[in-house]
């Protein structure tokens, strides 16, 4: 259970998020949807200390996160963002052990741990002596996926995580994300500004704008006709383009039969 | 040449050895202070700003000039410790040199950890916060190996560039490579001057070499390279150090010696004396003649020859010139009573600063003494070595006689007389002992009014060894025993062109001579 209480951050002076309130039950996959300058970024960077809020209150569990060092906070979160932050100088393998290391698992463990991990993300094991730099988009941020997950953490925070992949990659990098987060029985707050990928992961979505909370509802409630004119017309740019394509696909369809009708 | 190259090669092991210890050291200290300055002002803005520009102003100062400030700073601090603690240390050799070197070595190191450190990806700096990692961590885990290609390339720099300075450690007394150098520029050994750059060169070049093999394998990760260049590096400092480790305890007895030809045989003909009577002797050469008058008063050095008349003037600030007896009589009350420096006796002869001219010129221009070239003066240039003209001789002679020239030309005293040979000056500052006055057919012009002191040649001993009766019997038999004739002879036979002596030559010469006076 993460619990934002009257959350506030500025950076010299600007706003950049809050006040706002936020809970988010156990288990839950939570998309956090908005333009650049929402705040959304912030708004995750609360939950794992990483930004600190000027006023206002992040519990984990009812317990309120202030009362513990940042970096043990961390410790219990995974955390993973578009630019993926392999350190190049450590193995894929390596990469991936950091968290168990900083808990203090024994090397038997991480080592167990870590075959677990290459399965569970879909990556050949033989991949685990490699250098970051040898790997594809994809992978680097399957192994990033991995990492995050290496210390077994119940809390996923995920900014961008899909970002900078091709929508092949991407797609199916979000399905089997979506897949663990059931099976690991995670609760994930993940930010992005793609409405596709947020109607299609999430479980609920928090709409963003200028720091303020727009709309906070199911995929479902968000698409049927909703108030806020902001969020409607968000909403349609989906189906407006999905419409378009199909217009394309049919277009294209008749374009094709025509040679056929000649030869 | 053989033999000049071989006296050259026997002198390696111990300059060599001097040399690396003194750039190690320097190097060593230099990036235990800059590595975490650097980690500190890549952390917080109001840090870097004052260390970078801090390295940065040291690095303005000329090497050598640093090197030299720090005998008189060390004096001071010396002193200081004296009236509170009650030890001294020595102001004069490898401190002075370590503290400069450290000071010129901070910069690359400085100025590469800032740079590799804040260059490290945010993205990664991003992911070790997010993990949880604490600075610390961070900075062990992630930044210091991520950004140790660049390290090791600001370690390369200060390496080569510590090198390179050491060779200036020796005008402070500390022997290193640079001793060819300077020694070799004073008596115009181009092959030791040479020796002492292609040495130094070579030095440098190879830790250069090895230094950049563990700087590829930190950026390609390949910990062989890491290895091979720090074993390397282990066993060459190993090699070059070794002469130390064989000679055991310091020497005895330390000689000094300004940086002129005759101080160099004079330094020898003592040292020989000294390893005569069965003791272990180190010539400091090369030292500036107003630092060596405080190094033998605080007993750094065991005893050197000075003039008498360089005594009275700048260590007694006296200006007046009652005579060649008195100067003497009252130069040994006066150094016994103020510093416990004992003066052994004149050696027998006069090393004098005198105005002289070629005597082709001097006769076309009707100038017989000094009067005669006061009327002359104000067409003509005077060349003198570096230190006359802030003399108080200078402006004694410059006062009384009223002198006014066209222009004054500082030179090392070699180039001195060249630019007198070539027209380039029409009037030297030269010394009365020296060999080039006979043989460049200069005449020493007259001082009717007496403006320059006397110049006796005078044996000093420290205070440390007033009363060793060791080294006094060494070096009583000298006093007298010199005169103006052998001692140009000795002095020429180092300074000439063709069949040139080296200074130990020329000193067993000397003591040749004096043995067949004695026996006589």
């Amino acid at each position: 259970m993460i619990e934002l209480l009257g959350v506030v951050k500025a950076y010299g002076g600007a706003p950049a998020a809050g006040p706002l309130s936020l809970s988010i039950p156990a288990g839950t996959f939570v998309a956090i949807l908005g333009g650049s300058g929402s705040g959304k970024t912030t708004t995750l960077k609360m939950i794992n200390g990483l930004v600190v809020p000027d006023a206002g209150e992040v519990r984990i569990d009812g317990a309120p996160t202030g009362a513990t060092p940042g970096h043990l906070l961390r410790r219990r979160m995974g955390y993973v963002f578009q630019e993926v932050g392999l350190f190049p100088h450590m193995t894929v393998g390596e990469n991936i052990a950091v968290g168990p290391r900083l808990a203090g698992w024994t090397p038997e463990r991480t080592a167990q741990r870590l075959t677990t991990l290459l399965e569970l993300v879909a990556l050949p094991a033989e991949l685990a002596a490699r250098l970051p730099a040898e790997l594809s988009g994809g992978q680097r941020q399957r192994v990033g996926l991995a990492r995050a997950l290496a210390a077994e953490p119940a809390i996923m925070l995920m900014d961008e995580p899909f970002g900078a992949l091709d929508p092949v990659v991407r797609e199916a990098l979000g399905r089997d994300y979506r897949a663990l987060h059931e099976r690991l029985s995670l609760t994930t707050v993940m930010v992005t500004h793609d409405v596709m990928e947020a109607l299609l992961l999430a479980d609920r979505i928090v709409v963003m704008q200028s720091g303020a909370i727009l709309a906070d509802d199911t995929p479902g409630a968000l698409l049927a006709d909703h108030p806020e004119p902001d969020v409607r017309a968000l909403m349609e740019t989906p189906r407006a383009q999905a419409r378009r394509v199909e217009a394309l696909a049919a277009e294209r369809g008749a374009d094709a039969r025509e040679p056929d009708g000649r030869g | 040449m053989d033999d000049r190259f071989a006296a050259a090669a026997r002198l390696l092991p111990d300059y060599l050895s001097q040399h690396v210890l003194l750039s190690l050291c320097a190097l060593t200290l230099g990036l235990a202070i800059s590595l975490p300055l650097a980690v500190a002002a890549s952390r917080s803005q109001a840090v870097r700003w004052p260390a970078l520009f801090g390295a940065s102003l040291v690095q303005t100062i000329p090497s050598l000039a640093l090197l030299a400030l720090f005998y008189p700073l060390l004096l001071a601090l010396s002193g200081l410790s004296r009236a509170w603690f009650g030890f001294t240390f020595p102001a004069l050799g490898f401190a002075p040199s370590l503290m400069a070197l450290t000071l010129y070595s901070m910069l690359p190191i400085l100025r590469n950890g800032v740079a590799g450190i804040t260059g490290v990806d945010p993205a990664v700096i991003e992911a070790a916060n997010g993990m949880g990692m604490t600075g610390t961590q961070r900075l062990f885990q992630v930044e210091l190996p991520l950004a140790a290609p660049v390290i090791m390339a600001g370690v390369r720099t200060a390496a080569v560039w510590t090198i390179g300075a050491a060779t200036l450690a020796t005008p402070v007394g500390q022997t290193s490579l640079g001793n060819y150098i300077f020694s070799g520029l004073q008596t115009e050994n181009w092959v030791a001057v040479l020796f002492g750059c292609v040495a130094a060169a070579g030095l440098a070049l190879s830790v250069d070499q090895l230094l950049g093999l563990v700087e590829s394998g930190l950026a390609a990760r390949r910990p062989w390279r890491v290895w091979a260049g720090a074993v390397g590096l282990a066993v060459g400092a190993a090699l070059a150090l070794s002469p130390l480790i064989g000679t055991g305890a310091a020497p005895a007895y330390r000689i000094g010696a300004k940086n002129f030809s005759e101080q160099y045989i004079l330094a020898q003909l003592m040292a020989g004396r000294l390893e005569g009577a069965g003791a272990r002797v180190a010539i400091r050469d090369d030292l500036g003649s107003a630092t060596i008058y405080r190094a033998l008063a605080a007993s750094e050095i065991d005893a050197y020859v000075d003039y008498s008349g360089t005594l009275w003037a700048n260590v007694l600030g006296r200006t007046d010139n009652p005579g060649r007896a008195q100067v003497l009589v009252g130069l040994k009350q006066a150094l016994a009573r103020r510093d416990g420096v004992v003066l052994l006796g004149p050696l027998g002869f006069e090393n004098a600063y005198a105005l002289a001219m070629r005597a082709d010129r001097a006769r076309a221009l009707g100038v017989a003494s000094l009067d005669d070239l006061a009327a002359k003066a104000s067409g003509l240039v005077l060349g003198s070595d570096l230190e006359f003209l802030s003399r108080p001789e200078w402006k004694s002679v410059e006062s009384i006689y009223a002198l006014k020239f066209r222009r004054l030309v500082s030179y090392q005293p070699t180039f001195m007389y060249r630019a007198l040979a070539d027209g380039e000056a029409d009037v030297i500052s030269a010394f009365s002992s020296d060999g080039r006055i006979e043989a460049d057919r200069l005449v020493v012009l007259p001082d009717p009014r007496h403006a320059l002191p006397p110049y006796d040649a005078v044996i000093l001993v420290s205070p440390r060894r007033a009363h060793d009766a060791r080294l006094l019997a060494a070096l009583k038999p000298l006093v007298g025993a010199i005169d103006v004739s052998a001692m140009r002879a000795a002095n020429y036979s180092v300074d000439r062109d063709q069949d040139k002596r080296t200074p130990a030559q020329a000193a067993a010469v000397l003591a040749g001579r004096l043995r067949v006076a004695a026996g006589r």
